[in-house]
């Protein structure tokens, strides 16, 4: 299973704490997080569910390209950072 | 009734400011650091609601409790329909997500429950449970005209005033920036546009009357004589007495008609309360000199306020809810972009300065 590490600063907002989840694309992974965290979705995705502007999220250290669908694959060994992006200021 | 307690967002949290034996202070502060863009006192049951832009993680929204406060439900605009395009005025595609939380207003006093909030992009949403979910209404999202809107206090379009007519509660006026004032008489079902007689100076010549362009800053509704509502537009002041079918324009106020905030007194419909700006371009009191307007006579004259205020070097503005009155219309309060706080408990004869230290000042409410 693939391990989805949230930022810190999510953590005064909402409790986010480090998930493993199973799945091949890191909207399955996250998907699967949220099954069990539900609060914490909105916090990551906007009302379309395409990652919130200025969210970015990093599989194995690379920044992923498709922010709207989230289709870049993952491993089971993956690492998923969902962090914020510096276009936030 | 008189209300010793008021309620100030601001871009760094929720500050409550209470009348004590001598003086107004602030004795409880909440969300500390974050932006809450606009916060409700539900006066039917109490209830507290603010509304956080946390930037990266999104709009929220959070609900007192006996104990403090409870994250509920935020709007959430709905799916957009797959190969649907949509553009704002920019060209760039517009989601369909809520940006910010404009428009927060209880519903009539025969529907316990029933939240309206107005957002940007400009989606209005309702709650029948006291913000626990939220419905948007497609009837105003869906209208074709809706996608005349544009960008006016922000880049993407925003509603920020709701009026519920305390006759009736399913009769509703909303007001957008810019996009004019809308009105629905079956509770969302159906909707028409309102606001003849506003200008919009600024637009091109065959758009200057058209009621969509109006850049309708603030828009209140006196709750004693509802036919009565008073507009503060990008362009002036604007005063109804056909529920908002017609307009008419007030001049030659000195200093400004420029402003964005407005206040009606709750049971006499020919006053109302402004706050001038250099109009437009500048954007800051004239001469430096903060003044409250009043006008007692349906804006044939008007009296400027100085007493209390600050008269030299003041630049502060004062956005669209920072400006309040008490359901008694004897208090008043209003709170700046440079985080000055003034109250008046005698109509705005005078003022006294609470603080000039808090963070920039969003919004303002008597609880």
């Amino acid at each position: 299973m693939a391990r989805v590490v949230f930022t810190s600063n999510i953590q005064r907002h909402v409790i986010c704490p480090d998930a493993d989840a199973p799945g091949q694309t890191v909207r399955q992974v996250l998907e699967n997080v949220f099954a069990k965290n539900s609060q914490a979705r909105s916090y990551v995705l906007d009302d379309q569910s395409a990652l919130r502007k200025h969210m970015t999220i990093f599989v194995d250290g690379q920044m992923v390209r498709d922010r709207k669908r989230l289709e870049d694959s993952v491993s089971e060994t993956s690492i998923i950072h969902v962090l914020q992006a510096l276009s936030g200021g | 009734m008189m209300s010793d307690r008021l309620l100030v967002s601001t871009r760094k949290g929720l500050f409550t400011v209470s009348r004590q034996a001598r003086r107004w202070e602030i004795t409880a502060v909440d969300f500390l650091g974050d932006n809450v863009s606009m916060t409700l006192a539900d006066g039917r049951d109490g209830r507290l609601y603010a509304a956080l832009d946390h930037g990266h993680f999104g709009v929220k929204l959070h609900r007192s409790t006996k104990t403090g406060w409870e994250e509920i439900a935020a709007p959430a605009y709905p799916p957009k329909p797959e190969g649907y395009e949509e553009n704002d005025m920019w060209g760039r595609p517009l989601n369909w997500s809520t940006a910010r939380i404009w428009a927060l207003e209880a519903g009539g006093i025969n529907e316990p429950g029933v939240i309206w909030c107005g957002t940007l992009p400009g989606g209005l949403f309702r709650s029948a449970d006291h913000g626990q979910s939220w419905e948007m209404v497609r009837a105003l999202w869906d209208h074709p005209k809706r996608k005349q809107w544009s960008g006016g206090g922000a880049d993407l379009p925003g509603l920020h005033s709701i009026c519920i007519d305390p006759r009736n509660s399913q009769r509703v006026w909303v007001a957008v920036s810019t996009g004019g004032i809308w009105f629905t008489e079956d509770g969302g079902a159906s909707w028409t546009q309102r606001g003849e007689g506003m200008r919009a100076e600024y637009a091109p010549p065959e758009q200057i009357n058209d009621p969509i362009v109006q850049d309708v800053h603030r828009l209140v509704q006196c709750p004693a004589a509802p036919k009565r509502m008073w507009v503060q537009h990008h362009n002036g002041i604007f005063v109804s007495s056909d529920e908002g079918r017609t307009f008419t324009e007030i001049t030659g106020v000195e200093p400004s008609t420029f402003g964005f905030a407005v206040a009606v007194h709750p049971r006499d419909p020919d006053t109302a309360w402004f706050i001038p700006e250099i109009k437009d371009e500048r954007r800051i009191p004239r001469e430096g000199k903060l003044v409250v307007t009043r006008t007692r006579d349906r804006g044939k004259s008007f009296d400027v306020l100085t007493k209390g205020l600050p008269q030299s070097h003041a630049y502060d503005v004062v956005y669209r809810h920072a400006l309040t009155l008490d359901t008694d219309g004897i208090r008043l309060a209003f709170g700046s972009t440079t985080g000055g706080l003034w109250i008046s408990e005698d109509q705005g004869e005078t003022w006294v300065g609470v603080t000039h230290t808090l963070p920039p000042v969003y919004a303002v409410q008597f609880a």
